[in-house]
């Protein structure tokens, strides 16, 4: 049976691992390439690296760290940030990534979407996507959650799928950095989509995790501070999710 | 000396780094000579069925593959294209193992395939506790994550439990046959992985499926 997924993301400035709090407030957390080879061997499913660089150094940097990602890590890994053409997107696949997410520079753009799905294919775009409660509405937001725009949620993430999207990552920017779980009334219906869905953002126990996969009915749940502070050990958490009768590779 | 076929495919940068963690050397080519020399030959893939073919008919290789004598293996594109054919893009394959791609199901053909099995039951796990099951109860494609294996029959698998997990992005999958060595269930039974004579195939990537994929390729490489 397929597993849910367990994805620790790694946030990375400067080829170094950073957790924002609310996007903000960065602290470093360790080396990117032994934190990931670390949680890979402690079980994680996937891995996830974000490029939060500012700078066209910055940006340089993390290219060489995904190179050496890939020859390390022997499960699959999703990067982003700053990914705003087919070349970039290009250039992060010959390091070898095994999917990139586009977020920011898709809802500018979204045929960046349909062009690196056409190139690439859908199994390596994974929209992500960032949305605050608006007066009721759940709006779309770029860069980091700072800029509402005048998008949707439900219909950009529709539009996401239906332009070449193979997965899509949710963030709720009222619940992450909280720890006080998923709002898993909007995964159960972006899980209604036809493609995986990674639940992000809010989780501060194992029930919280628990309660995404199942009554959210999110495919994979992805976290950071959690897995970086060691406040719930991936073994741990994996060990609690098949307790709970929820499939998981262990 | 290991050969691994290059054709302009996706997966090749990571069949080249698991090679190297395994300690393997290897020659990244498409020339035939040095394939019919290779004492292994691994042929990757990622992308689309059809324009996979063609790239191989391009240079020649559509002849070259299916006479080698030395253990081949083919990953994910690599392995379907070892297959009779697929529906992807309707592409005429090499025809080394005695089956055919085709797409697998959604959820709503899940159930119409399965006959008696409700789509409720496909593509979601029951529900637990008291956390009631939400979602749309049908099945997503592409299949991808972490999926188990079953029905292994095959030196590849030497050491390998049943029921292990591999990992798998894929929206095609070949039916199964006398040739298949291990099996996967999504939506309907498919091969996980196929062999015929010197030739072995994998759906889903060794290369990512950590220590699992790792001795999988171990045992490829030293058959």
């Amino acid at each position: 049976m397929l597993a849910k997924r367990i994805i620790p993301c790694l946030d990375i400035r400067d080829g170094q691992t950073v957790k924002g709090i609310h996007f903000e407030e960065l602290r470093r957390v360790g080396d990117p390439v032994e934190l990931g080879a670390k949680y890979a061997a402690q079980g994680a499913d996937e891995l996830v690296y974000l490029d939060i660089s500012a700078t066209q150094q910055g940006r340089r940097t993390f290219t060489d760290l995904v190179t050496r990602i890939a020859a390390r890590i022997d499960i699959p890994f999703t990067v982003g940030g700053g990914i705003s053409s087919v070349e970039d997107a290009g250039r992060l696949l010959e390091a070898g990534a095994d999917k990139v997410t586009v977020n920011s520079a898709a809802v500018r753009n979204p045929a960046l979407i349909d062009a690196i799905a056409a190139r690439y294919g859908s199994q390596f775009v994974v929209a992500a996507i960032d949305a605050r409660l608006v007066d009721g509405r759940r709006v779309v937001t770029t860069h980091g959650g700072t800029r509402p725009t005048d998008r949707e949620l439900f219909t950009w993430a529709r539009e996401c799928v239906e332009r070449g999207a193979g997965e899509i990552l949710f963030t709720s920017m009222d619940h992450d950095g909280t720890k006080n779980g998923y709002p898993c009334e909007v995964f159960a219906r972006l899980a209604e989509l036809p493609v995986p869905i990674i639940a992000s953002g809010g989780a501060g126990t194992v029930g919280h995790i628990a309660e995404v996969l199942t009554r959210g009915g999110a495919d994979a749940a992805l976290a950071a501070s959690i897995f970086h502070y060691n406040e719930i050990p991936i073994p741990t958490l994996k060990r609690e999710l098949h307790r709970a009768g929820i499939p998981v590779r262990l | 000396m290991i050969a691994v076929v290059d054709y302009a495919t996706g997966n090749l940068r990571s069949v080249a780094n698991a090679l190297r963690r395994a300690g393997a050397e290897f020659t990244l080519t498409a020339d035939a000579a040095l394939l019919r020399r290779a004492e292994r030959v691994i042929l990757p893939g990622v992308g689309e069925a059809s324009s996979a073919m063609a790239r191989l008919r391009e240079r020649g290789l559509d002849t070259v593959l299916p006479t080698l004598t030395c253990p081949v293996l083919g990953i994910c594109i690599g392995m379907q294209l070892l297959c009779l054919s697929s529906e992807e893009g309707n592409a005429e394959c090499l025809g080394v193992f005695p089956t055919r791609v085709r797409r697998l199901p959604s959820g709503t053909e899940a159930g119409a395939e399965t006959g008696a099995e409700p789509v409720e039951k496909i593509g979601i796990f029951p529900a637990v506790g008291s956390l009631p099951v939400g979602g749309a109860p049908r099945l997503k494609i592409p299949h991808v994550g972490w999926d188990t294996i079953e029905g292994l029959r095959s030196p590849l698998f030497e050491g390998i439990p049943e029921q292990s997990y591999v990992y798998y992005v894929h929206s095609y999958a070949a039916d199964p046959c006398p040739s298949t060595i291990a099996s996967t269930d999504y939506g309907r039974r498919f091969s996980a992985a196929l062999q015929r004579d010197n030739f072995f195939g994998t759906q889903f990537h060794p290369e990512k499926s950590g220590a699992v994929g790792a001795r999988i390729l171990q045992n490829f490489l030293t058959l």
